[in-house]
């Protein structure tokens, strides 16, 4: 059943990230770091899905993410279930989670925001997480969902 | 202890601004004080601001500080390329206070986390002025005798005018009645009437500058409306007399109604306004001085 909804090969240990936006998935594939592992990752695009229609999905092998790691892609996949896989079984989901701050992970769309003249890492507050608008620590400015750009 | 900055309006309280105004109170009734004496005081203006530079460093001086600094980022090693990180670390090492002015927004708050001495934020690009709403709030005080329940209203570029919205922020905890009187154009940020949607705030929005509005005022806010600010001259040259106070305008003005403006001002308050005794624009600048001694003191808590 579970093997069924995976739609690939089985995995031993590890976490397999299910229902990736298609066009969001090679985004998630560098938010995560996935080309400095040194574990066997599979990545499947363009697979069929009945409630997305096309899905990505990521097979990391003995690969388990601290949750700060894995909100890092709440921005661009919001919806996706991780399912943690120990001796073939899921043993556990986990979600993602849009944190209350964001570092290094937007580019403030403000060019005069000393974050876009200094080497310098961004830091942006989460003030709302329905309507998901971010507000930069540094230049106050607010960014709605629609505005923002990834580093 | 904590290090204490002083970077943005957001970051205080009701009770902090009671607290500076309440010192701004004292250093009127006593200006020169040796409390300073012994500590130096950096002020770093990467952008000239020659009258808030005076008034900062006329309030060290009163207090009996030493200062260091530079007034124009052009002689400093910041036009060589050195990074604000590498150029606040380095003064950092040699004052107990740094008063820093930049260009770009956010510099005061990124300065105050690299920094081991207090920062105050002496106006960040378009972002924060926050001694400037400090005096603003001050005169309002000592011309009204409260902060409370006053109707407040703000004339000309309320779009881009950080004072504006700082001192909207700052009055946000002392339940105002605000009327904004601005051109099309230069009208309030949907986020700040948001803000105030939030906060329960009563205000209403203008596109004419009418005796109504004034007569029911406590505060004008008068602010410039520059030409560089419009997309379209036509419309530039439609508003540019419209939103310029006379004194004919305030004949049906209350008597505790007071006119303040950020100056410099060009021509937005007509100079037969200057004789009125409702013009409070000069003795509001005088204030800053007293504002500065208050917010110094502050961010190097001394009682
Ligand atoms: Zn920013």
């Amino acid at each position: 059943m579970e093997q069924k909804e995976l739609q690939v090969a089985a995995l031993k240990n590890g976490t397999v990230i299910d229902h990736i936006p298609t066009e969001q998935l090679f985004k998630v594939v560098s938010l995560l770091g996935v080309q400095q592992l040194t574990t066997q990752v599979t990545i499947g695009y363009g697979l069929d899905s009945k409630k997305m229609g096309k899905k990505g999905i990521l097979k990391i092998a003995d690969k388990f993410f601290e949750q700060d790691e894995i909100n890092r892609i709440s921005l661009i996949a919001p919806s996706v279930k991780l399912n943690i896989i120990r001796d073939y079984e899921v043993v556990e989901k986990q979600l993602v989670y849009l944190p209350d701050e964001l570092l290094g992970l937007v580019k403030c769309n403000n060019p005069k925001c000393i974050t876009n003249n200094e080497p310098m890492r961004t830091r942006f507050k989460v003030i709302d997480k329905e309507k998901i608008t971010l507000q930069c620590h540094y230049c106050e400015m607010k960014t709605k969902k629609e505005e923002i750009v990834l580093l | 202890m904590k290090k204490e900055s002083f970077v943005s309006i957001v970051d205080c309280s009701k009770e902090d601004i009671l607290h500076l105004i309440q010192k701004a109170e004292f250093f009127e009734q006593h200006p020169n004080q040796r409390i300073l004496e012994g500590k130096v005081c950096a002020t770093l203006f990467f952008e000239p601001s020659t009258r808030t530079r005076l008034s900062f460093e006329t309030a060290v001086n009163r207090l009996g500080g030493r200062i260091i600094g530079f007034s124009d980022a052009a002689t400093t090693s910041s036009s060589k390329g050195e990074t604000l990180k590498d150029t606040i670390k380095m003064v950092s090492n040699y004052v107990d206070v740094i008063i820093m002015r930049h260009y770009l927004e956010g510099a005061a708050r990124y300065a105050s986390e690299i920094a081991n001495v207090p920062i105050i934020n002496a106006g960040d690009g378009a972002n924060q002025h926050p001694s400037q709403t400090m005096l603003d709030m001050y005169s309002i005080y000592k011309t009204q005798g409260t902060l409370d329940h006053l109707t407040v209203t703000m004339v000309g570029d309320l779009k881009y005018g950080r004072t504006v919205h700082s001192l909207l922020t700052g009055m946000s905890h002392f339940n105002p009645t605000f009327r904004f009187v601005a051109p099309e154009e230069l009208r309030l940020p949907e986020i700040y009437k948001q803000f105030m949607d939030n906060r329960g705030i009563c205000y209403s929005e203008h596109t004419d500058f009418s005796p109504e509005v004034i007569n029911q005022s406590d505060i004008l806010y008068m602010t410039r409306v520059q030409r560089e600010r419009f997309t379209d001259l036509m419309e530039y040259e439609k508003v540019k007399n419209v939103y310029v106070l006379t004194n004919s305008m305030l004949a049906g003005s209350k008597d505790n109604l007071r006119i303040l403006h950020p100056l410099p001002r060009v021509n937005e308050i007509a100079r037969d306004v200057d004789d009125n005794p409702k013009a409070y624009y000069f003795e509001q600048a005088h204030n800053g001085v007293f504002a500065r001694q208050a917010i110094i003191c502050h961010v190097l808590k001394i009682p």
